[in-house]
């Protein structure tokens, strides 16, 4: 497993190559989305849905041994796939790396410049619902222990 | 001032009037879409403001100086250039406000307060943007009236049959807009008035969308209350229009109190100011209304016809453009519209969409447009709407064709 710094970095690479282009980048952002492993309907549950995103995204968690793995969906193809990026860089990590986890790809790959502020706060309400799936679990593993 | 009524207008000479447009987005020309949000501004008007401050910004009315009288004097030259644009009988009737959310919460407020009763009933219609539906909400709930709505038929349009059941001797208010903000569809206001006076209702239309498209004559009209924003008609932000008969307004209570507003005050008994005044309490926004005087102007020297005829042709060939694109479906297709489009795409959110858009340049609205009502009636979460205003271009369209073409075949992939 790769750690989250180099997934990161792998993901800024990627998009370097689309040179600033914009309508390249909704594509290729769009293209993710539709690669990412589809979620089972019934889980797209009113209570699975992330509050505070403008469009709707749903997010489950379960524990794998000692990794969280993420599952995801989104009405809007461009949520989608900037969902997709957080599950590649979170799911299947540990609930202490998550926890401790920096993410600092979305400024590199100038992801405000185009998702608007909108969209970023959606970006946040995203990341702290996976960081309470991670402090969930931790808790479990510790009083399982 | 009307110039001739029928001249072509030189769209590249009134382009280059707005200096906005001459710029790059995501590295490609300006298209902008979004005019029924708010339109762009002509230098005049943005250069208005810089003379205001520059030149003579003191607080009105009263002041005795030299500055103070020069700012009157161009702020109440606004009004009459506005009591003129809606063909008022006085400017007395004219009432500067923030804009036409606040002109209908001034008359749900004021007039509704005070002549609204228990078992009474307000009519609006399906059409309504946000802004004409809650003040009447909260004034219906408060005085035990009954909020009733006026059904929309499949082509976006008031269904006048239905609207003619629903008048009744406890009709008090009727409040519609001239034209839809999300379909771009024209109402019979002339009808709707009419037929609502019989029953001896007064009537209040937003005309928002219709200001900088239509033909507005109040009085032609018999509207009681007619409500326009600067902002989208070319004007500055922060400035609305409230006409009220005069009878209406001088029995109607003041909506705030507090300076301007007052004739005399004492800890007994204060009196009130003379129309329009008893309304405009504290500073008003002076430089956006004296600016807001120059883009009537600016909308008066292109002459009204001549803006609607350009504007026609666009929307006629967006709506030929557009339909030559798989699964786009055109929501709002009544007869008579304003330059709006509405419409979906087959398995597409809006959202990305209008993404995908911006990403060449293109500024449109997705969403609700502040009507979700209206669009639970045509059982969607939101459209893409594309508003045209007289600066916009043909060649405008195509980009907006060529983007949509490329984001569905993308997505047919």
């Amino acid at each position: 497993m790769k750690s989250i710094q180099e997934i990161q970095e792998e993901i800024v690479s990627e998009f370097s190559l689309l040179d600033g282009d914009q309508e390249m980048t909704v594509f290729y952002i769009m293209e993710l989305g539709q690669k990412l492993d589809e979620m089972p309907e019934a889980d797209k549950t009113e209570e699975n849905i992330v509050k505070g995103c403008q469009s709707k995204v749903w997010l489950t968690a379960r524990l794998e041994g000692n990794k969280v793995v993420f599952a995801a969906d989104s009405n809007t193809a461009i949520t989608k796939g900037l969902v997709s990026l957080l599950l590649r860089i979170f799911s299947g990590q540990t609930p202490d790396t998550i926890l401790s986890a920096e993410i600092d790809f979305m400024h590199k790959i100038g992801m405000e410049r185009f998702i608007g502020t909108q969209r970023s706060n959606g970006f946040a309400a995203m990341m702290k619902q996976i960081k309470r799936y991670a402090l969930a679990f931790k808790t479990q593993i510790e009083v399982g222990q | 001032m009307n110039v001739s009524e029928t001249i072509a207008l030189d769209i590249n000479k009134i382009r280059d009037l707005f200096p906005i447009l001459h710029q790059q987005v995501n590295g490609k020309p300006l298209v902008y879409f979004d005019n029924a949000a708010t339109s762009q501004k002509p230098k005049r008007v943005i250069q208005k403001l810089v003379e205001y401050y520059e030149g003579y910004n003191a607080n009105i009315h009263r002041g005795i100086h030299t500055l103070a009288e020069k700012a009157t004097k161009a702020y109440e030259g606004s009004r009459e250039l506005t009591r003129e644009f809606l063909g008022a009988a006085s400017s007395e009737e004219i009432v500067f406000t923030r804009g036409v959310t606040e002109s209908i919460n001034l008359v749900a407020s004021s007039y509704g307060r005070k002549f609204l009763n228990k078992g009474d009933e307000v009519i609006i219609s399906g059409l309504e943007h946000h802004s004409n539906i809650v003040p009447w909400q909260i004034v219906c709930e408060e005085k035990g009236a009954k909020l009733i709505i006026i059904p929309v038929t499949d082509s976006g349009e008031i269904d006048l049959t239905k609207y003619k059941s629903l008048l009744s001797d406890k009709t008090r208010i009727v409040a519609t807009n001239h034209a839809s903000n999300s379909l771009g569809t024209i109402n019979p206001v002339e009808d709707i008035i009419k037929l609502a006076h019989q029953r001896g209702a007064v009537v209040m239309i937003d005309g928002a969308q219709a200001a900088a498209h239509l033909p507005i004559n109040v009085v032609e009209l018999d509207a009681d209350f007619y409500c326009i924003s600067s902002h989208k008609m070319y004007g500055p932000t922060g400035v609305g229009v409230l006409y009220g008969k005069r009878k209406l307004l001088e029995v109607m209570p003041p909506y705030m109190g507090g300076g301007e507003m007052i004739k005399d005050v004492t800890f007994e008994k204060t009196t009130y100011n003379d129309l329009p005044y008893k309304f405009e309490a504290g500073t008003p926004n002076i430089a956006d209304v004296i600016a807001f005087g120059d883009a009537i102007e600016f909308i008066n020297e292109l002459g009204k016809v001549n803006i609607a005829r350009h504007e026609n042709d666009l929307l006629a060939y967006a709506h030929k453009r557009l339909q030559e694109i798989e699964g786009v479906q055109l929501i709002g297709t009544a007869k008579n519209k304003v330059s709006v489009v509405s419409f979906i795409i087959e398995g597409v959110h809006p959202f990305d969409i209008g993404q995908m858009l911006d990403a060449r340049g293109i500024a449109v609205r997705t969403g609700h447009h502040c009507t979700q009502p209206l669009m639970d009636r045509f059982g969607i979460e939101g459209t893409v709407r594309a508003s045209f205003a007289v600066y916009n271009t043909k060649a405008e369209i195509d980009s907006l064709a060529e983007g949509l073409r490329r984001i569905v075949n993308f997505l047919s992939k």
